[in-house]
């Protein structure tokens, strides 16, 4: 027998339809593994003895019929407690379902837990969670990446066969990438944010984390879509085909200097991989050719300006008046807004609030907002020229491999540094996904670890992007799994 | 109240107008007025996590109502803004509104320009509780937020104002516009009109503005006279005592009369306004824009035009009866009925002798049909009464404690008929002469003011019905004195 | 303690960069947050560091390019104006710090 862990969520949902997995056997093997789980990858699980029951009734006609999804704690989940790794949430039980979520339940899916995260989606390492760090299931002492951490781990180490996330300048993509797992954030606007707890309103792209490129789809397919409840949200004009395509004869991929070669603290190990991966889609009849985007080098610039105005803006509401946590004792409303605030939110989160305030405060907004807006024109006009000349732009996912915890907690900038090759495709909105391109030893030596290739397209090609992703999976032909080891 | 002496006065007013949409300005609630707190709000307008706003259409629409109505250019492309601040009534630590591309700008009402319209969403209300509502020793305040996410267009004019009675006769001009439009209730005690006055004054002929003052909490048109008049009189013995008016806020008490400071907040104006991310811009077509075109009514200022050119209607007289929404309808059902009698008499008997009637009988006084306001002029005009006659017969159709309702019958009733039989008047005339010797002896020697016993004598005796204009050439032809 | 970062380009016409402690004190107040003073040092080494890698931005050429706040190529995005039901008073409020007769419980801003 094989084991029902292995399984893709497409794989699965096949098997459940034809009748030859029970959808409640694979439920429950999935509930057993994630409550054993040694990761810190869930901050909420589904009973494993069948507590909330409800949806195990297979629907009819559902394309994901009894398959779990993990679903990181930034999205709100009906009387399920949502905590968007914040101790300022702690306790709070939304009281409705974001429509992403809803979709995935309506095509048949069951939430199988709610997974660790760097808190409101603010870090690439997963250590600024306020309920303790996710430690990577190919090495322990080291972290699966950010801020969707918990759910790349939970994917990667059989915790789950499938997880969404939320990616505002990586954060489904760097995760994917360190874990060794595919990594899809959509266009902006493909899928609804309506009940996904805002980090960046207008870089926030739900997006998802899977075994193979099929299953993003399949999870795409389902959660795409005009929402009513999200003016910013268009769907995918067409839908998602499912990929299927094995070769890339007449496509051409542009290779950008800057986000590879030319990027900053690029492992060699990393470049080795990403140059093998080059390799074979020349092989596989793909024309491959360097690429200027002259301004992707200040993206990050732009980034940390852009995403903490609007974060200092999205967390305001955090102020112990409606829901959440309140500081107890005499205080006056200055003092209750201070103290709750000091004691709901970690360094990061105060970090960037302070970084992001001070941006918009008076006297400011023109040298640091109003530049980074152009900036960002300029690195829209950089892909638009870039798409006229290629169908698809590639670069390594993350410069490194998963770094060791503790690592970059000291130094804010080697952090952001994590994000270099991810923030200039959020800033323009294009689907990008990252797919495992093998394994590299980190610089300086150590274990093996999972190197991510990111494959990016124009906006709302998703279904062109998933069949170039496809064919180039399939000739990677990666297939190692997460030992579980370290620490 | 008017502006002290050796000054001029510069006065600018923001005024909110509540929405009478169905619904908040970014979610399905329900407006509402007066209910339980906290019963129209949902996890939207309570700024729960994850949640979105989604403009509604008819707030868009009332919108380019009010600002077509005042003249306005729509922008093209208008955006949204976050102006954050914390307060317990503004639910996501900020308001969204719109900043630097406002819905409309440019327009004017009037003869005062108009420099902004905009649409943003009202804060939520606070009780603050005293004594009895103290926790751990300090007081505290009750957050309701029905009112939260309330549609509001925010009207800013320039500073075109020069006088606090004109800064009021504007604002009642405004509400009446926008009361046309039927998009509000402009209700300034109930809060669904407030107006906001920005006041400085400078020596007359000064071309700098002085610094400005800003008055809030102003809510009947009277108190914003009040305290526009107050504040205007504050400034001028500051500068009278070899002082300086310092920027500052003032909150007007109804109560007192008086202008409170609020404590100025030293963060309080540091908004960092950003474009509202998750908002896409408005960009009104032209059918949006036909289709609000075509919604408005004939407006105040038009219908005062209208009155003067139509009618002949005195522009002192048009400007009441167009300004007054309710008057105005009255004086148009009057002109229906009134075949004959010229719309200029019927328009100073609405705004005259019937608006006194209804004055004085206040609340409790009866409608007067405006087939029966034109039979009293009418009756008037063709000498069958008096005009004191007139007035009497419309006190009595208003005078709650009487019981007629019809013109006629008062005069009947009450003998009000002129004595128009010249022989009968004539008669009385000489009576009066005789009775007041001394009075008809100055008259014959040349001194015609004189008159006045003589005449008084025939009114007395014809209680009213005589003809004034008709007795005084009786008396003087009498004593040879025409 | 008073840090500078150097603002590096020749076009640079504005003071930037430099944020003293008061100035942390002021951001944190206007963001509402108490910051311990072991929170002001470091915020007042990181934030320099940080804005000075953002101000990198200042080696660019923007004169004439328009700000990009959107990607999303939508306009009038609108709601038809008919009331939804509103949430039940006592679902809302269960979550509240310190709910008080259907409202919401604040400490007094008069206070
Ligand atoms: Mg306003
Ligand atoms: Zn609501």
């Amino acid at each position: 027998m094989t084991d029902v862990l292995e399984l893709t969520a497409a794989q699965a949902a096949r098997q459940i339809e034809a009748g030859e997995l029970g959808a409640d056997e694979y439920l429950d093997a999935y509930a057993e593994a994630a409550a054993g789980e040694e990761l810190n990858a869930y901050l909420w699980r589904e009973d494993p003895n069948g507590g909330r029951g409800g949806g195990r009734d297979r629907p009819a006609d559902a394309p994901l019929g009894g398959v779990p999804v993990a679903v990181k704690d930034l999205f709100c989940t009906e009387d399920v407690p949502t905590t968007a790794g914040s101790r300022i949430l702690e306790g709070y039980r939304p009281p409705y379902t974001a429509t992403a979520v809803r979709k995935l339940t309506d095509a048949g899916a069951l939430v199988l837990g709610k997974t660790n995260l760097d808190e409101f989606g603010m870090g690439s390492s997963n250590e600024n969670s306020g309920y303790g760090p996710v430690l990577n299931p190919w090495d322990r002492r080291r972290v699966p990446g950010g801020s969707s951490g918990g759910s790349a781990a939970a994917v990667a180490a059989r915790l789950a066969p499938c997880a969404i996330g939320t990616d505002t300048g990586g954060s489904v993509r760097q995760p994917a990438s360190l874990c060794g797992i595919v990594g899809l954030k959509p266009t902006y606007g493909a899928i609804s944010r309506q009940g996904m707890i805002a980090f960046a309103s207008s870089l926030d792209q739900c997006g998802t984390l899977t075994r193979d490129v099929a299953d993003a789809a399949l999870l795409l397919r389902a959660m795409e879509g005009r929402d009513r409840c999200d003016s910013t949200s268009v769907g995918i004009e067409g839908g998602v085909e499912l990929p299927s395509r094995e070769d890339l004869e007449g496509l051409r991929f542009g290779v950008p200097r800057e986000l590879s070669a030319d990027a900053e603290g690029l492992e060699a190990g990393v470049s080795a991989a990403f140059e093998r991966a080059l390799g074979l889609i020349r092989e596989l009849g793909g024309e491959v050719d360097e690429c200027e985007l002259p301004h992707a080098a200040h993206g990050l610039s732009a980034y940390y300006v852009l995403a903490p105005a609007e974060a200092s803006a999205n967390l305001a509401r955090y102020d112990g008046v409606r829901f959440g946590l309140r500081a107890d004792g005499d205080a006056d409303l200055l003092n209750m807004y201070e103290r709750t605030r000091d004691a709901g939110f970690g360094a990061e989160v105060k970090r960037r609030i302070m970084l992001g305030t001070y941006a918009l405060s008076s006297g400011y907004y023109e040298a640091y907002y109003g530049r980074a807006q152009r900036v960002r024109t300029r690195i829209v006009e950089d892909f638009a020229g870039a798409f006229g000349r290629f169908d698809y732009l590639v670069t390594p996912t993350s410069p490194t491999v998963a770094f060791e915890l503790g690592a970059r907690t000291d130094s804010p900038l080697a952090m952001y540094l994590s994000d270099y090759c991810t923030v200039p495709m959020s800033l323009a909105g294009i689907p990008t996904i990252s797919i495992p391109a093998g394994l590299a030893e980190p610089d300086g030596g150590g274990p093996e670890l999972p190197v991510g290739l990111q494959i990016a397209a124009p906006a709302f090609a998703e279904s062109r992007l998933l069949d170039a992703a496809h064919a180039i999976e399939g000739a990677i032909g990666f297939d190692a799994t997460p030992g579980l080891g370290g620490g | 109240m008017s502006v002290p002496s050796g000054y001029e006065a510069v006065i600018g007013l923001e005024i909110h107008v509540q929405l009478s949409t169905q619904t908040k300005m970014f979610c399905g609630c329900a407006l509402s007025f007066g209910d339980q707190p906290n019963v129209h709000t949902c996890p939207v307008c309570l700024a729960h996590p994850g949640t979105l706003p989604v403009v509604n259409e008819r707030a868009v629409r009332y919108a380019l109502q009010i600002a077509l109505a005042l003249g306005c250019e729509v922008a093209p492309r208008s955006i949204f803004h976050r102006k954050n601040y914390f307060y317990p009534d503004s639910p996501k630590g900020y308001q969204i509104s719109q900043y630097d591309i406002p819905l409309a700008a440019n327009g004017s009402l009037a003869g005062v320009r108009i420099h902004r319209v905009h649409l943003e969403e009202d804060a939520a209300k606070m009780v603050h509780l005293g004594e009895s509502g103290r926790i751990h020793g300090s007081a505290a305040s009750l957050v309701d937020f029905n009112r939260g996410g309330t549609p509001l267009v925010e009207i800013v004019t320039e500073p075109d104002l020069h006088d606090p009675g004109e800064a009021r006769q504007w604002a009642q001009l405004l509400r009446t516009t926008v009361e046309q439009l039927g998009v509000s209730d402009v209700n300034m005690e109930e809060g669904s009109l407030r107006c906001d006055a920005n006041v400085s004054i400078r020596p007359p002929g000064a071309e700098e503005l002085g610094t400005k003052t800003e008055l809030k909490n102003m809510n009947s048109f009277r108190f914003l006279e009040r305290g526009i008049a107050a504040e205007l009189e504050r400034q001028a013995s500051v500068l009278e005592a070899g002082g300086e008016v310092a920027q500052e806020t003032f909150h007007f008490d109804p109560r007192t009369g008086s202008l409170t400071p609020l404590r100025s907040k030293e963060y309080a104006h540091d908004y960092r306004y950003l474009p509202e991310p998750d908002l896409v811009p408005l960009a009104p077509t032209e059918q949006m824009l036909r289709e609000a075109r075509e919604a408005l009514p004939e407006l105040p200022d038009q219908r005062r035009r209208r009155y003067e050119a139509e009618f002949g209607v005195p522009e002192v007289t048009a400007r009441q009866l167009a300004f007054d929404a309710e008057l105005g309808t009255y004086f148009e059902g009057a002109l229906e009925a009134g075949d004959g009698v010229e719309p200029s008499v019927i328009a100073n008997w609405v705004t005259g002798d019937l608006a006194a009637a209804r004055r004085h009988f206040g609340a409790d006084g009866r409608e007067v049909a405006p087939a029966h306001l034109v039979a009293v002029a009418r009756m008037v005009v063709e000498k069958r009464i008096t005009h004191a006659s007139g007035r009497e017969v419309l006190d009595a159709l208003v005078d709650p404690g009487s019981s007629i309702g019809d013109p006629e019958e008062v005069v009947e009733s009450r003998q009000l008929a002129a004595v128009s039989d010249s022989s009968e008047l004539e008669a009385i005339v000489e009576r009066a002469i005789e009775a007041e010797p001394a009075a008809a002896e100055k008259v014959r020697s040349g001194n015609p003011k004189a008159i006045g016993p003589i005449v008084g004598a025939v009114m007395r005796e014809t209680k009213g019905r005589a003809d004034g204009g008709e007795v005084t050439r009786l008396i003087r032809e009498k004593l040879g004195a025409a | 303690m008073i840090l500078t970062a150097v603002c590096r380009s020749a076009r640079c016409t504005y003071d930037q960069g430099v944020i003293d402690r008061d100035q942390v004190l002021h951001v944190a107040r206007l963001a509402r947050l108490a910051l311990t003073d072991e929170e002001i040092e470091r915020m007042s080494g990181e934030l320099p560091a940080i804005l000075e890698h953002v101000e990198r931005m200042n080696e660019l050429d923007l004169d004439g390019v328009e700000p990009t706040s959107h990607v999303v190529a939508l306009e009038n995005v609108l709601r038809a104006d008919e009331p939804r039901p509103s949430w039940e008073r006592d679902r809302i409020l269960d979550g509240a710090p310190d709910p008080s007769g259907g409202a919401f419980r604040v400490p007094s801003p008069q206070a």
